[in-house]
């Protein structure tokens, strides 16, 4: 009874990985038919803005015949075309509140996207922070059939993980195998060809809510598009932002958004963790607004011109305007010292990255061979941040910028754009997940041709 | 404590809402019929504004449309030749329209072939003789001053050509606008008599003109026969060889269109064979150069066959003949 019990969960959860399987595999074959077309949109679908990106790729631009020089991170092959980004709208938390006003938005940035790069864009690769993302590190271990590791051998190991329970109205965003082991050999990055007894691997996999999964999709189903990938913006701004030593030897990326801040960690050039802080940029904004009495406009103009998060003696004496329009002459007069602004903000950031702190210790960060930590995002322009985040997460933080891009407008460099040019990296190099090797011929449903091939076989 | 910087930041503009008449005018909605009245008695319009700053679900649509390559294309090619084919078979569906265009670029057409420097006003010929320049003229009837644009120069030179006395024609319109011609006339080398009449052959054998009497040009030597013309090279040579005969020679006779007769005077002929007629003729010759055989009273030497040369004596020597041996064999 209880083993009967088991199967049936089993079947169950093998269904709801098939159902995955297709709908990413659907989404990399939309996303090799937008490569023969040769332009892929991207959209960053973030709290405060919504940026697209136009790339065209135009052939895989090998810089040199011998590999004198390296692959310049992925970069090459790519252009970006168009750049635009607006305003977001119906967007909190990273995760769409509004339907209408998010679709709205994302028309209003392609649009402008499309019209730069004068060329109409049919598929779209889109990257969201939100939906409360949970790693789960699985792994497997299979004896090999033959002594070689083949790719379907690969797909056989990955298929064998044990997919831990994440709960009903959750999808698997990311799966992807960051670490092989053949026999007693570890830290394989691609077995296939190797010879051995028995492969082992270790799969990082990232779900989210399914509901906002959906809902992006729908937003892009309306504005007449097709999804050819999905990523989350802690993965893609990790991509950008990290420098390859800093991915190869270990080190988090904290992408501070508007509504969101994500949290990733690289390791070997993978991502081994993904976690979001649901609090951002927008919410100092509102602590100021409070705080000052002025509406969320005047209070982000503020922080951005004037905000910090060190106070110094200078800053006591530093008045700053806070305006208004009612008509009354003492209340439009107000000022507020720099000094009391910093009051306001320096309790939130600090918030912010204590409960970074906490999900990195969580993550078992400390245990990395380098601590290395990026501040990206919007929100790490305050001025110094980079201070107040050393005392909090450890002596080596720096700011990070998105790597450069070719075409990328100037205006389009800062470390806000950092998951969209990550995101531009993913579309033209994705990593390898689950769902690019095969499913092994007993996962199928039945009556498949291969499963007939191989009873025949089998049989005669 | 004093202020060491007052900082002033940017103000944002946000406009009071406005009451009363202004905000009639703001929004241009007062009196009746819409839009307040100004001076001149028109109503000002509101102005149009636009609540949000996203494109519409429509204009998005037609962006994406008209960045599409195909239609792009076509709005660049396609639309303006259909509207250029639309408008031209809209203008040419009326007969009097067509015709104007037509009379239109036939004048454009003759205005320009009828410049002067087009022109041609005479035609000169050289090289003709005046009976033959008559005859050019006659068969190349131009009306000048005619526009070189009209002229055939091919056609023109193969009618002169085709002229029985002209053996090659030159026909060029030179640069002062005239129509310059030169002929080089055939030369006539032997008479030819034939049951027909007398005519005058050239080297080739083509036909020169008709002559009344053989008398005209009795420097020409004559030949004869069905067939002659097509031979008169040899013929020719065949002259040349029997220039030692002198006044003798007669003429030549063409026999079944096959081989030459020499014909001399007191009737006498000499076959020639189909084959090597000249070396026949040498022989012959030799053989009278040293036995004055054509001094004889001989009526025909038949070279016809080479190994077995025959003479036929004429009917007087040989009945002179066997009464001489008549009487030697009486009179032994």
């Amino acid at each position: 009874m209880v083993a009967d019990k088991n199967n049936s969960r089993e079947w169950a959860v093998t269904g709801m990985m098939t159902d995955l399987y297709q709908s990413q595999r659907a989404m990399r074959q939309m996303r090799r038919q937008a490569m023969q077309r040769g332009v892929v949109a991207i959209l960053d679908v973030g709290s405060s803005k919504i940026a697209c990106l136009v790339l065209r790729f135009d052939g895989t631009g090998r810089l040199s015949e011998d590999n004198s020089i390296g692959s310049m991170a992925g970069q090459t092959g790519f252009r970006v075309i168009g750049a635009a980004t607006t305003r977001s709208r119906g967007v909190q938390f990273g995760e769409v509140t509004a339907m209408q006003e998010t679709e709205r938005a994302i028309r209003t940035a392609l649009q402008a996207a499309q019209k730069m790069a004068d060329i109409r864009v049919d598929h779209v690769i889109a990257c969201f922070s939100g939906a409360n993302p949970r790693s789960y590190g699985l792994d497997a271990q299979v004896e090999l059939e033959s002594q070689v590791v083949t790719e379907a051998e690969v797909g056989r190991v990955l298929n064998a993980c044990e997919v831990p329970e994440y709960g009903a109205g959750r999808e698997v965003l990311h799966a992807q195998p960051v670490n092989f082991a053949l026999d007693n050999r570890s830290g394989l990055i691609d077995p296939r060809g190797q010879l051995g007894q028995s492969l082992a691997v270790d799969m990082h996999m990232l779900t989210v809510d399914a509901v906002a999964i959906q809902n992006i999709v729908h937003c892009i189903k309306r504005c007449d598009l097709e999804l050819a990938g999905i990523a989350n913006s802690a993965y893609v701004s990790g991509i950008s932002a990290l420098v390859e030593d800093e991915q190869e030897l270990g080190a988090a990326c904290i992408d501070m958004g508007g509504g969101t801040t994500s949290v990733s960690i690289f390791m070997k050039k993978h991502m081994i963790y993904a976690d979001c802080v649901r609090m951002g940029g927008d919410h100092v904004t509102s602590d100021i607004s409070m705080g000052l009495g002025v509406p969320a406009a005047v209070a982000e103009r503020i922080k951005t011109f004037s905000g910090g998060v060190h106070a110094t003696g200078a800053d006591d004496r530093d008045l700053i305007d806070i305006g208004g329009d009612t008509g009354d002459w003492e209340h439009d007069r107000r000022t507020v010292s720099r000094a009391e602004l910093i009051g306001i903000m320096r309790p939130r950031v600090e918030e912010i990255l204590e409960e970074v702190r906490v999900r990195l210790d969580a993550a078992g960060f400390e245990h990395l061979p380098s601590q290395q930590i990026v501040l990206t995002g919007g929100a790490s322009q305050v001025m110094g941040l980079d201070g107040l985040a050393s005392r909090i997460l450890g002596q080596r933080v720096r700011l990070g910028r998105p790597l450069r891009v070719h075409g990328l407008p100037q205006s389009a460099t800062g470390p806000g754009f950092s998951s969209a040019v990550g995101l531009s990296l993913f579309a033209a190099h994705p990593q390898d997940e689950w769902w690019d090797f095969e499913i092994p011929v007993d996962r199928y449903p039945s009556r498949s041709l291969k499963r007939a091939v191989k009873w025949f076989r089998d049989n005669w | 404590m004093r202020q060491v910087k007052r900082r002033k930041l940017p103000v944002l503009f946000r406009q009071k809402p406005v009451a009363g008449p202004d905000a009639a005018f703001e929004t241009g909605e007062a009196g009746a019929g819409g839009g307040m009245r100004l001076h001149g008695g028109e109503r000002l319009k509101p102005p149009k504004r636009r609540a949000d700053p996203a494109p519409s679900r429509l204009s998005y649509r037609f962006q994406r449309w008209m960045l599409t390559p195909g239609i792009r294309l076509g709005l660049r090619v396609g639309v303006p030749v259909c509207l250029v084919l639309a408008l031209s078979s809209a203008f040419l569906a009326s007969e009097a329209r067509r015709d104007a265009v037509n009379d239109f670029v036939a004048d454009l057409r003759a205005s320009i072939q009828e410049r002067p420097e087009f022109m041609v006003n005479l035609m000169a010929i050289d090289g003709a003789g005046g009976s033959l320049a008559e005859d050019i003229r006659e068969v190349v009837p131009l009306d000048f001053p005619i526009s070189s644009f009209d002229l055939d120069v091919e056609q023109i030179r193969d009618v002169i050509t085709g002229l029985d006395p002209v053996k090659s024609a030159s026909v060029r319109v030179r640069p002062d606008g005239i129509l310059q011609i030169d002929v080089v006339e055939r030369q006539p080398v032997v008479v030819w008599r034939t049951r027909d009449g007398i005519e005058l052959l050239d080297e080739t054998g083509a036909h020169v003109k008709d002559l009344p009497s053989r008398k005209l040009r009795s420097d020409l030597p004559l030949i004869a026969g069905r067939g002659a013309d097509g031979h008169v090279p040899e013929a020719l040579a065949l002259i040349r060889t029997a220039q030692g005969l002198g006044e003798r020679l007669r003429g030549l006779v063409r026999i079944g269109e096959r081989r030459w007769d020499v014909v001399l005077d007191r009737k006498q002929r000499i076959m020639l064979p189909t084959e090597r007629p000249i070396e026949a003729l040498e022989r012959v010759l030799a053989v009278s150069e040293v036995q004055d055989l054509l001094e004889r009273d001989v009526a025909v030497v038949d070279m016809r066959l080479g190994s077995r040369p025959t003479i036929r004596m004429t009917e007087t020597a040989s009945e002179e003949w066997w009464r001489t041996r008549t009487t030697v064999g009486n009179g032994q």
